[in-house]
């Protein structure tokens, strides 16, 4: 035991020692969930349209104002030809442009029907498609007001309820994933590194020819990065709730175990690394390009995973933060407890186990 | 048989078809300075790592400080030290973190590590840079730092790997009479080199060439048998049957 302490305080030291390193490790999080949480965001405010109206009588006008006032919608300009619609989009001032025929009253009222046409930037497919939903369900919303008084033979009445997001704010998707990231940058790749830097220097030598079991010196490597990963877990939640307003509804200390077992899982993962790795740099390679990149991708965070094609389906299910990032999402936004989880907890338990297993059959491999 | 720490029976380690050592026998006696000399790539390296137990051996006997090197890994582990030939001290740590650590993991007490600590540093002449970091240092105290660490738990043996790589001359021969005063002490010394000039500061050397042993003796036998005027030319005259390449 003495020995295995004395191990973790020079781990210490060299964490310590390296402030640049530690600053990065400790201010990855806030950098990050700052930069998701304000910047990068995929809700859509005040966009900028443009409107060609051809007839500009009152309903047109009234329309208008209907779109303009909403929190989705900026009038930017009103154009005049159709010419100027194209223009306006090449300049890139505008992301959606609104064209309203002739006669738009006179056909609304006597022929019961009237075209309006919707222009979008799909350059950006994804807000393009926003755009339009909400301007359609503006119109559809102007339409059921002037129909008020008539009775119409048919109507379809849908109420829309958003559970678990009622604003449907983006945050609430993007802490799960930076949490997952962060304990995956900062367990995997730096054990990793390491002990590959200890095999470098040829310090690992000395410490396989000590008495020191080797096991015992892969775990000591370990120790210092989970206590870092639990500081950094306090202050990404500390940070979505007090800064992002973010609620936790599910049972708190469910959250920090979960996060505990991921850090546990992403550990082992960076032995595995460290026992096949030769060099810092194939370390930091593999826990780059076969985690990092797999962990965007494919954990559902980024890209909806039930919209991939099915190889890129079955692939996502080895990626350990897809497990994690769901039962984040359960237990911190659905509010559920561990009935709700716990295929999830499974499973992340047997892959700790297993690559945990393997990495330690690895390492008294590499002795004989 | 008690007076010989380390024995090499047939000792033999292949990688594939490559015999990296081949068939090599040899006893080392307590408190003896043993060089093992060899070209590079004869086979040193892979030889010492096998009785260091950082290497399982493919076939033959060995036995460390009265230890099997089979089945009693873990208590020759206690009985020896090891400075490797890459430089082995914690550059970010202080000269004393060091010595703390590498007296932890040995399972020393404090009250040793902190007696021996002060001892050393009072013998290498560094009282002052206790607390200095090792990175700080010149490469010539380093080594004779990271010697001082590898007999810090007071092992019955010392292999050292090349221990006098890129140093200069002056520090070499300070070095060496490091050596002699741990082998004062009891301690047996098995090391690896290149430079010829430290084989005539061994009691006895051998002499690998393409993994085997070619030569065995005093300096002063070998010398006579190979009628040659320094070990230098002892070696080139074995080297050069050598087959291998680096």
């Amino acid at each position: 035991m003495k020995q295995f302490f004395a191990f973790i305080k020079k781990e210490f030291y060299h964490i310590w020692r390296d402030k640049r390193t530690m600053f990065i490790l400790l201010g990855m999080p806030v950098v990050q969930i700052v930069i998701f949480g304000f910047a990068l965001t995929n809700e859509v405010k005040n966009s900028k349209i443009a409107v060609l109206d051809f007839s500009k009588d009152d309903a047109t006008q009234s329309l208008i104002t209907q779109l303009d006032a909403s929190r989705y919608f900026d009038l930017e300009k009103n154009l005049v030809t159709y010419g100027q619609v194209e223009e306006e989009f090449k300049k890139g001032k505008i992301k959606m442009a609104v064209v309203l025929p002739r006669h738009f009253s006179e056909d609304l009222k006597h022929e019961n029907k009237v075209q309006v046409q919707l222009i979008a930037d799909a350059s950006d497919p994804n807000v393009a498609n926003t755009l339009a939903n909400y301007a359609s369900a503006i119109i559809m919303d102007y339409q059921e007001r002037i129909t008020n008084g008539r009775k119409m033979p048919y109507t379809i009445n849908t109420e829309v309820r958003m559970l678990y997001n009622p604003q449907l704010k983006g945050v609430f998707n993007f802490v799960p994933g930076v949490m997952a990231m962060v304990l995956l940058l900062v367990c995997t790749m730096m054990t990793a590194i390491t002990i590959v830097k200890e095999k470098e220097t040829g310090t690992m030598e000395i410490m396989l020819v000590s008495p020191m079991r080797p096991q015992l010196v892969v775990l000591a490597k370990a120790v210092p990065y989970l206590l870092l990963s639990i500081v950094n877990i306090a202050t990404i939640l500390l940070l979505s709730v007090y800064v992002l307003e973010m609620p936790i509804n599910g049972n708190l200390l469910l959250l920090v175990g979960e996060s505990i077992l991921f850090t546990l899982v992403s550990l082992s993962l960076g032995l595995l690394i460290s026992a096949g790795a030769q060099s810092q740099q194939t370390a930091m390679f593999i826990s780059l390009v076969a985690l990092f990149l797999p962990t965007v991708m494919l954990s559902g965070f980024m890209f909806p995973i039930e919209n991939m094609p099915l190889p890129l389906r079955v692939i996502s299910n080895i990626v350990p933060a897809k497990w994690y990032y769901s039962i984040v999402k359960s237990v911190m936004i659905k509010g559920m407890g561990i009935a709700g989880v716990w295929k999830e907890t499974i499973i992340l338990a047997g892959m700790m186990i297993f690559f945990l297993g393997m990495a330690i059959r690895k390492f008294k491999i590499r002795l004989a | 048989m008690s007076n010989s720490m380390i024995t090499a029976e047939n000792l033999t380690k292949r990688f594939g078809d490559f015999v990296a050592v081949d068939h090599i026998s040899f006893e080392v006696n307590k408190g003896e300075i043993f060089g093992f000399l060899g070209a590079n790539g004869a086979g040193k390296t892979t030889a010492m790592r096998m009785l260091c137990g950082l290497s399982l051996p493919t076939s033959g006997k060995g036995t460390v400080a009265g230890f099997d090197i089979y089945k009693d890994n873990e208590k020759i582990k206690q009985n020896i030290g090891y400075m490797s030939q890459k430089f082995s001290l914690y550059d970010d740590l202080t000269v004393k973190e060091n010595m703390r650590f590498y007296g932890g993991i040995y399972g020393m007490t404090n009250d040793f590590i902190r007696k021996k600590t002060a001892f050393i540093l009072h013998h290498l002449h560094l009282e002052k840079e206790g607390d200095v970091l090792v990175k700080s240092l010149p490469l010539g105290w380093k080594q004779k730092l990271a010697f001082s660490v590898a007999i810090f738990h007071e092992p019955q043996i010392v292999f050292l790997d090349e221990p006098t790589g890129g140093v200069d001359p002056v520090t070499r021969r300070e070095f060496w009479s490091m050596i002699y005063q741990a082998a004062e002490l009891g301690i047996t010394i098995f090391v690896t080199t290149h430079y010829m000039d430290e084989a005539e500061y061994c009691n006895r050397v051998s002499i690998m060439v393409d993994g085997k042993v070619e030569a065995l003796d005093t300096p002063a036998q070998l010398k006579r048998t190979y009628a040659a005027a320094s070990m230098d030319e002892v070696f080139l005259k074995l080297a050069r049957k050598a087959v291998r390449g680096e």
